[in-house]
This record gives structure tokens, C-alpha cells and sequence, in this order.
């Protein structure tokens, strides 16, 4: 095959990452469930890669979980996805970079719809600028926090002190990716590898040294659907999605889950424990669940921060199994600290899932 | 007829959700919605191209139109480039305007979500703001999540968030100037008058059904709508 060819081909599965200057909006869900990750997703921009990135305290939600759960109208989404860009343009910066997969599914419907209807990008402005006074320019690049870090991955590669690499077999650890709906299914062109070959996740995953896994539920969704968990009499939608991966993973015995989504990583951990106590029923080894990771947190890990830097003691499934598995350190007797080794206290455990 | 599906039609993603749909089922086959209830988009797309304002109307008050989980798989695998997901969102959106939504148990829900998610928003800047929110309400969230809440300022502190403080960082306290700003927008823009039209209808259907509904979400009402399922949704 011709290289040009080849190149052509691929074309449209590729995407135009920033390399620098980017306006960080932050996750609803992660601050709540994963605060370690947006903690360390800044570390490593700031200091391994020497990146500009900046964030004001004045931005807000984008109302997606509202807008997916259906209280909160178009307009008023969109408008209040028109201020986050006018911080961005009042602020100097061009290169929108959400850490949110619901979030960056919102900018990009935002910015195709009115790239499609363009009066409904002018009746936006006057919204705005009624309620607000102010006005904005659409960002040059968007590109979802998980991108750069895709983007930068060699380098990371480079500076790793660990890799996804079984220390005791010297095998590529066996890894199960999960990129979150609203990353590629409603725009494809708009993530890496598009809806079909997504390959944000699985290409930090072999630059690191593990090997991704593929299984026939590889794109099923973890089961959010805004409503269907939100509301109490609706979990069950929830719990049968997430049920219905892990029995399709669960053959090709994955030593560990990598996700991209904020919210993926929190029910693919917490629906295993309540698989466990609902059911007795497990998906790792010897009693235990499979571990799950933010990208973030798996970037610490070959990074070599500590564990509970990165917050892997807020996750209901153990990760220690697969730190032993990799050989990465850390302090059992420090897992449960505060600021300064202030001892706060044991979480209790379940009754059916093994925990460390 | 025509005038209900004339309203669907002024919704952006009405437009951009639905051209002649082919009704090839492919939808049905990739959602993730139809494995687990009583539910067909294909089914949903058929009624609405049909443009009959009864049919539709009947649509909005059913428990259907809510089973959907908002993935959009069906966007991805539609050979028309139809989305059933957006349809749907515009549905849901008629639904609350016209009033339609607490007709069913699933729709009456929306009251559940706009006393949470909605109050969230306005009140603090964030969709989700969790301290305080406990195992009682999610105890799928297990005992490393009552850890958590137990010990929530002291968590964050450690995995560096800046809770409630000045300034940029994790969770931190969003000005007043700004939730202002976000409050103006949902003033202009409609979402206040969805969120007011959600709880008028609510306060009729609950006294209709007998059942106490005051502010917050610790009142009969709001604990049926939250936790009551008739068990007649599912595929098996």
C-alpha cells in the first residue's frame, strides 16, 4: 500500500490537538468522585510537560447532567457553554480543554449546531449578552483533557518510571478500555480513532507497556443515562449495563479497567461492589473486583506518584493487586491518611468483596 | 394536524435528529435502552414521522419516552444519519412545556432530577455537589463512600482540592457574581420557566394523588417519584 494512501484513509480518524495555552474546565463528576485526578492531570502539564494551562474561578458547570436529564433547556445550555467561552476569550486563550466527556460531547454539539443553524448561534449571543454583557469567539481547538494527554503520551513514555507490564511474568498487563459515550459516538470525527477504532485509551495503554483488550461489549455503556441512575427506581438500568460488560470482559481475565469518562470509572468500581453484595457475584481475581482507573490515575502510576496522591483509596475495588502486579510502591499503613498523616479512620468492608 | 409536530419541528434536534427514517431497526438493535426496557426508538421515530398530533400527544404522556439513557449509540449506527436519542430529548422537552410529563411514573421523576441536579446548578455552580449525600440515597456507593463523606473536608484537603475556598481549584466556592451571571441565563433562556413549569405541574399531580409535596426533597411526593417503580417497564 502507498503511504499516501494509507495516510488518506486514516485521515478523518485523526484529530488536531493543541499543543499549549489551554483553558481547563473542570468536571462536575470528577471533582466529586476523583478530585486526585484533575489534582494530577494538572501536575503533569504543569510539571512534567511545562504546559500553560490555565482556569478560572469563575467558570461553572456546563449544565450537562441537567441538559441530559432533561431539565435544562437548549438555550439555556448553550448560552451557559457561551459565558464558559467568554472566560475563555476575556482570559486570552483559544484551546478549550474540558476534563469531562459529558462536557466535551456538550461543546461539540454546541459548536456543530451552530455551525449548522448559525441563527441559532446569533440568538445565543443576544442571550448572552442580555444576561450577561458579555461576548465571545468559539475556540480555535477543542480537545478533551484525555486528548493531550494521548497527545503527550511518548513523552510521558519517556519520563515513566513504571510500565503496564506484569513484573512477575514480564507480560503486558491485560488492560480493558472504556472511552464513554458522548467521547466519538455522536460526532466521530471529533475524538481520536472516531466511533469505530476509538484509540485515545488504547494508544497510552501500549505506548506504556500494556496490551488492550477487545470484547464483544467493548462499546456498551457504562449504564449512566443521566435519569436512569439519577433517580433511585431507575438504577436497575444502570447496574445492567455496567453487569453486562463485565460479563463479557470477564473471560479474557482483564487485569484492570482504564476509562475515560468522570462518571465510567465510578460506576464500573461501585457497580462491582454492589454486584458483589447483591449477588455474590465477582469479576476479579481470588474474590477481588477489576480494578478501575481514571487515565489520569494510570498516567500517575507509570509516572510513579504516589497512590494515594492520585486518590486510588477512594475506589471501592482494591488497586493494591494490581500495584503488586506492576511492582509499584506504596504504604498500606498510610492509604487512609489526611494532610500531614492525620489518621481518619478505616472504611468498613463489604461483606462479599474481597477488599485490601 | 400537524400543529404538536410543528412544536417537535422548531427544536433544532428534531431537525437534525430525524430525515426519513427507514425504520431498518438498526437503532433498536445497538440501544442499550431496548435490552433492558419495554423499548423500541425505531418505534418512537416511526409514530412522530407519521406527523399525528394524537399519536404524538399519546407519546408524550407515556413511560416510553423516558427509558432512553441519552448514550446516543443510535447516532453512531443509524445508515440515515438519524439520531432517535436527540428525538427523544425533544420529546421529553415538549413533554415539560406542554405540561404532559407527570401523566407517567417515569416522567414524574423530572421533579426528582430538577430537586437535585437543577438546585445544584443554581446554587452552587456544579451538577453535582455531593457532600451530605450519603449511602441512604446511594448505598450502591458502598462503605468507602461513607468513608468519604464522613471525612469529606479532610479527603479533599489531601487530594489537593481547594473545597469551598477563594480562587481557582477543585470544588472551589464559585463567586456570587458568577452564579448570578448563571442564574440571568436561565432567566432569559427559559430553563427558569422550565423549572417553574416542572414544579406547577408536580404540586397538581401530587395533590391529585394525595400526597404531600413541600420544598426540598423530604416530603412523600418527592420519596414516591424517587424510589416507586410498578415493575411493568422491563423486557422479561
Amino acid at each position: 500500500m502507498k503511504i499516501e494512501g494509507k495516510k488518506a484513509i486514516w485521515k478523518e480518524y485523526q484529530k488536531e490537538i493543541a499543543d499549549d495555552k489551554y483553558f481547563y474546565v473542570r468536571s462536575c463528576v470528577r471533582q466529586n468522585f476523583f478530585p486526585g485526578s484533575e489534582t494530577t492531570f494538572i501536575r503533569i502539564l504543569r510539571e512534567e510537560l511545562g504546559k500553560d494551562i490555565y482556569e478560572h474561578p469563575c467558570h461553572t458547570t456546563c449544565t450537562g447532567i441537567g441538559y441530559h436529564g432533561d431539565i435544562v433547556p437548549l438555550d439555556t445550555m448553550m448560552t451557559v457553554v457561551a459565558r464558559q467561552f467568554a472566560l475563555m476569550t476575556e482570559a486570552g486563550y483559544e484551546n478549550l480543554a474540558p476534563s469531562c466527556i459529558t462536557s466535551f460531547g456538550i461543546y461539540t454539539e454546541v459548536m456543530d449546531t451552530w455551525h449548522h443553524f448559525p441563527e441559532v448561534e446569533a440568538k445565543v449571543r443576544e442571550y448572552l449578552k442580555k444576561a450577561t454583557g458579555r461576548e465571545f469567539k468559539i475556540p480555535t481547538n477543542l480537545a478533551h483533557a484525555s486528548d493531550i494527554i494521548y497527545k503527550f503520551r511518548k513523552e510521558i513514555a519517556a519520563k515513566a518510571k513504571f510500565k503496564l507490564i506484569n513484573k512477575e511474568t514480564g507480560k503486558p498487563l491485560k488492560v480493558v478500555d472504556h472511552i464513554g459515550c458522548h467521547y466519538a459516538k455522536m460526532f466521530p470525527t471529533k475524538g481520536i480513532g472516531g466511533a469505530e477504532y476509538p484509540s485515545v485509551l488504547s494508544g497510552m495503554v501500549e505506548e506504556w507497556g500494556g496490551e488492550v483488550i477487545d470484547y464483544p461489549e467493548r462499546r456498551h455503556c457504562c449504564g449512566f443515562g443521566f435519569r436512569q441512575y439519577l433517580v433511585q427506581a431507575n438504577r436497575g438500568y444502570s447496574v445492567a449495563c455496567s453487569k453486562a460488560k463485565f460479563e463479557s470482559m470477564e473471560s479474557y481475565k482483564p487485569d484492570m479497567i482504564i476509562t475515560n469518562c468522570p462518571g465510567c470509572p465510578m460506576f464500573l468500581d461501585k457497580w462491582q461492589y454492589a454486584l458483589a453484595e447483591m449477588e455474590n457475584r465477582t469479576y476479579g481475581e481470588n474474590g477481588h473486583g477489576i480494578p478501575v482507573f481514571t487515565y489520569e490515575e494510570v498516567a500517575g502510576m507509570v509516572l510513579g506518584y504516589n497512590p494515594w496522591d492520585l486518590g486510588l483509596q477512594t475506589h471501592q475495588v482494591s488497586c493494591e493487586p494490581l500495584l503488586d502486579k506492576i511492582g509499584i510502591p506504596y504504604n498500606p499503613d498510610e492509604k487512609y491518611d489526611g494532610v500531614n498523616g492525620i489518621k481518619l479512620g478505616m472504611p468498613e468492608k463489604p461483606i462479599n468483596l474481597k477488599c485490601c | 394536524m400537524g400543529v404538536i409536530y410543528d412544536k417537535l419541528n422548531s427544536d433544532v434536534r428534531f431537525k437534525e435528529g430525524l430525515s426519513a427514517c427507514i425504520n431498518c431497526g438498526t437503532c433498536t438493535a445497538i440501544c442499550a435502552a431496548s435490552e433492558f426496557y419495554n423499548y423500541e426508538p425505531r418505534e418512537i421515530t416511526n409514530t412522530v414521522q407519521t406527523k399525528d398530533d394524537e399519536k404524538i400527544i399519546e407519546l408524550l404522556k407515556s413511560e416510553t419516552i423516558w427509558y432512553c439513557g441519552e448514550c446516543m449509540s443510535c447516532k453512531t449506527r443509524c445508515p440515515r444519519g438519524n439520531a432517535p436519542g436527540l428525538i427523544i430529548m425533544a420529546l421529553r422537552a415538549l413533554s415539560q412545556d406542554m405540561g404532559y410529563f407527570v401523566e407517567s411514573e417515569k416522567g414524574r421523576q423530572q421533579l426528582a432530577v430538577k430537586r437535585t441536579v437543577g438546585h445544584w446548578i443554581l446554587d452552587f455552580g456544579y451538577c453535582l455537589y455531593l457532600e451530605g449525600v450519603g449511602t441512604d440515597m446511594h448505598p450502591e456507593q458502598g462503605p468507602i463512600w461513607d468513608w468519604k463523606q464522613k471525612n469529606w473536608k479532610e479527603v479533599f484537603a489531601r487530594l489537593g482540592a481547594n473545597y469551598k475556598g477563594d480562587g481557582p481549584g477543585i470544588l472551589r466556592k464559585i463567586p456570587e457574581e458568577a452564579l448570578d451571571e448563571i442564574r440571568a441565563i436561565f432567566k432569559v433562556t427559559g430553563g427558569m420557566a422550565r423549572y417553574e413549569k416542572i414544579e406547577e405541574c408536580s404540586k397538581k399531580k401530587a395533590a391529585e394523588m394525595n400526597l404531600t409535596l413541600d420544598d426540598g426533597i423530604d416530603n412523600e411526593y418527592f420519596k414516591h417519584i424517587y424510589s416507586y417503580n410498578n415493575q411493568k417497564h422491563n423486557v422479561r
